[in-house]
């Protein structure tokens, strides 16, 4: 359905070779119940250039786009939906300096990229992981000798393993005039920045959430990302990468559900015949099947599109509710499949369908997705 | 109006559970959950206060009391959100068979320790190889002099390693016919010949131990068989009704019990501003599932009734089965949603009860396979 280009299919399959060769089934169930981000298999997939590769070449990317950047996440995700989404997850936060800061802050802080140290936190809401971006409650008072930051962050993707944090908030003048929301770039070694574990969380179990607590934390004037007043756009328009990178996310999640059911259906014998034969499991199987190859076709579309610089904004949530669903349901399926097995953790589905809820729930549930369509689509009453 | 009566001395039982339940029990929930294990005093405690098998006659040390007690047993487990404390199993699944079919030798000597909480059960079918299958029993029991000697595995055993005595499902190698082959033995803990195996590591319900059981040249006394050799695919069959109206019964109260909880915690919020308990659509999913709940609650009460009253129920109790179990899946899934990130987070009831609950459209028959025995009694 949808071409891939000589290049393309390398990526896919050296994304695919490196999973097998380095995901370790044990290994991810101990990492799962520990709540362990998976440190060394990350520092290999940043050595092979597996993330980041939608990064401009000179700050060590790949320089390739958004639409590579889903082929890897779903192939890794695929072999392993938790070790895939917590590689992926922790290069994302870096799109507000690689799109919108200047050349002088990329280079100061970008060139950790190189060493492997890709770890950025994007402090964007103040409401827990719902994905309404706020800047409401975190200040920054301009002074004539940088910001002076106070206010709370929650749920920033691989927070606790971050050295720097792109974080919203709302500047006010030394007067007390408001001067619109604004990104700027706080290092994590800063004074007066405390990072606390969000919890442990249901699914995405190898993926670490973190709240932010920052207080009397100066920095810069030279660290706002962009222009002033501009902070909630940015980080909209990061929100649509992310969007469609947790889309890819799930689809490979899936796709990996979909793979084992019918590799057990196909071995697993009731009643003197393959389960694989009954009409029911056929039948569940084209189910499941039409949902993945939905979510791919979503998926590809939105980021395409955003390569094309063409993304209708709706579109990435769309692919977001029809991806993360797909993967919720197929997993669910799984489960269903394979019956007492599928229950048990040795199989992995049950591991795949925690993380597809927890994926469904990222960045905002259905119900909050669905209301950012609405907008979109009546428009102004 | 009430469909199911509770006297005042129901009302007294149910009250003296609850109370039990908050006090030995709730609080120690997330410390068995990291030991995989309910600690055995904890089924004494149960017995002793009466809350363990209440339908055995005083005649083997119990009650004599009638399944509604039962139905308040499970009410009441499910309101503190406790799915793995399978006490239910032991009482109203696995004891049955001993009350029905085993001799009054038997009953003496195993009766009164299960009602007390001293003798804990599980009940063997399943096997790697025979899940939804029941006919394919693999494990053989064969005759020797006055003794059996069992051989083969059984999977997914709930109370698998806390167990003192469990119901083995075995075949007799000679008999063809799958349906008369297989026969009900008792076996003890701790026999030479019986192992348990490792505890298997699930999804959710991690203090409900299940494990697989192992049998190797075991010798029991021929005694020790339930009922007529060869009767034992018909007695699995004739419990079942009860199994499945207990599943129905877990179903339901999870269901309603996971939505209470979200319901109280969105008033609790409804003052603050922004507050999504504001939400139509949030109001319009709660009128949703409460109307799915009430719906199912009306079928299962009336199942109840109508088990009590000893009529053949079978395929309404499938139905009631696979409707509310998958009702309690897919409204944990549905306030998960509607609790936001608080539900992704294991420190929320609903979301362990999410992991929890995922079993149940599995155990005591998938939900295909009850949906197979309705289609089969409508006329297919």
């Amino acid at each position: 359905m949808y071409e891939l280009t000589r290049s393309q299919k390398q990526i896919q399959k050296a994304a695919r070779d490196f999973s097998k060769g380095e995901f370790d089934k044990d290994l991810a169930m101990e990492m799962d119940e520990q709540h362990q981000v998976p440190c060394e298999i990350l520092a290999s997939a940043v050595e092979l250039g597996f993330l980041g590769i939608q990064y401009e070449t000179e700050y060590s990317g790949g320089g390739m786009g958004l639409f590579e950047n889903a082929l890897i996440a779903e192939e890794l995700c695929r072999k392993d939906c938790s070790i895939g989404s917590a590689l992926m997850l922790s290069v994302s936060g870096a799109e507000a300096l690689l799109r919108f800061g200047s050349k002088e802050q990329k280079q100061k802080f970008l060139p950790g990229l190189a060493d492997g140290d890709l770890r950025f936190g994007a402090a964007f809401n103040e409401n827990g992981m719902s994905g309404l971006l706020s800047a409401g409650k975190t200040i920054a008072v301009k002074k004539d000798d940088g910001f002076l930051i106070n206010g709370d962050k929650r749920f920033v993707i691989h927070g606790s393993g971050a050295s720097l944090y792109i974080v919203l908030c709302r500047v006010l003048g030394d007067d007390g005039t408001d001067q619109g929301p604004c990104l700027i770039l706080v290092e994590a070694q800063q004074g007066g920045v405390q990072i606390k574990k969000a919890g442990d969380t249901v699914g995405l179990c190898m993926t670490s959430f973190s709240d932010l607590c920052f207080e009397n934390v100066k920095v810069p004037l030279s660290n706002l990302i962009g222009k002033q007043g501009k902070g909630l756009e940015y980080a909209k328009s990061c929100m649509d990468e992310t969007r469609i990178l947790i889309a890819a996310i799930a689809l490979g999640t899936a796709q990996g559900a979909l793979d084992r059911a019918i590799d057990y259906v196909k071995q697993r014998e009731q009643f003197g015949r393959k389960i694989a034969r009954f009409e029911v499991t056929r039948q569940k199987i084209a189910d499941m099947a039409v949902q993945v190859e939905s979510a791919r076709l979503f998926t590809y579309h939105a980021a395409k599109s955003f390569d094309k610089k063409q993304l209708d904004p709706k579109v990435s949530f769309m692919a977001k509710i029809v991806s993360t669903s797909a993967a919720v349901e197929v997993a669910d399926e799984a489960i269903q499949l394979l019956g007492g097995y599928g229950y048990m953790k040795e199989y992995e589905v049950e591991r795949f369908y925690r993380d597809a809820k927890a994926l469904n729930l990222l960045l905002g549930s259905g119900q909050v997705q669905k209301n950012s369509i609405a907008e979109k689509v009546i428009g102004r009453i | 109006m009430e469909i199911l009566k509770y006297s005042e001395d129901h009302n007294r039982f149910r009250n003296r559970l609850r109370k039990l339940l908050e006090i030995e029990v709730a609080p120690h929930i997330d410390q068995w959950d990291k030991e995989l294990l309910i600690p055995k005093p904890v089924w004494q405690k149960m017995g002793q206060e009466g809350f363990l098998c209440m339908s055995v006659a005083p005649e083997y040390g119990g009650q004599g009391l009638d399944f509604l007690y039962s139905v308040i047993v499970i009410e009441e487990v499910a309101r503190i959100n406790y799915f793995s404390f399978f006490i239910h199993l032991h009482s109203d699944i696995v004891v049955p068979y001993i009350d029905s079919y085993a001799s009054h030798e038997l009953k003496k000597k195993y009766l009164p320790g299960c009602v007390s909480g001293d003798i804990i059960t599980a009940v063997a079918m399943t096997e790697p190889g025979a899940g939804s299958d029941l006919a394919s029993i693999a494990t053989t029991a064969v005759e020797e002099g006055d003794e059996i000697v069992l051989n083969g595995s059984k999977t997914f055993i709930s109370n698998g390693v806390n167990c003192d005595l469990v119901v083995v499902a075995a075949r007799n190698p000679q008999e063809e016919n799958p349906y008369s082959a297989i026969s009900l033995y008792l076996v003890e803990a701790g026999i030479p010949g019986f192992k348990k195996g490792k505890q298997l590591a699930k999804m959710g319900m991690h203090s409900q131990d299940t494990a697989e059981l192992f049998f190797t040249n075991c010798r029991i006394p021929a005694k020790n068989i339930l009922g007529q050799k060869g009767g034992g695919f018909l007695m699995l069959m004739e419990k079942l009704q009860q199994e499945r109206l207990i599943c129905a019964v877990g179903g339901i109260w999870s269901a309603k019990s996971i939505l209470d909880y979200t319901l109280d915690y969105f008033k609790s919020r409804i003052g603050e501003e922004k507050s999504i308990a504001r939400s139509q659509a949030a109001q319009f999913a709660f009128a949703e599932m409460s109307t799915q709940v009430s719906l199912g609650q009306t079928f299962v009460d009336n199942l109840v009734v109508r088990h009590m009253e000893k009529e053949q129920v079978v395929t309404e109790t499938c139905m009631a089965k696979y409707w509310t179990t998958d009702l309690a899946k897919d409204i944990a899934g549905r306030c998960i949603d509607l609790l936001g990130d608080f539900g992704a987070m294991e420190s929320c009831p609903v979301a362990k009860v999410y992991k929890d609950i995922r079993v149940m459209p599995i155990f005591a028959g998938t939900n295909e396979i009850m949906k197979g025995i309705i289609a089969k009694s409508l006329g297919f």
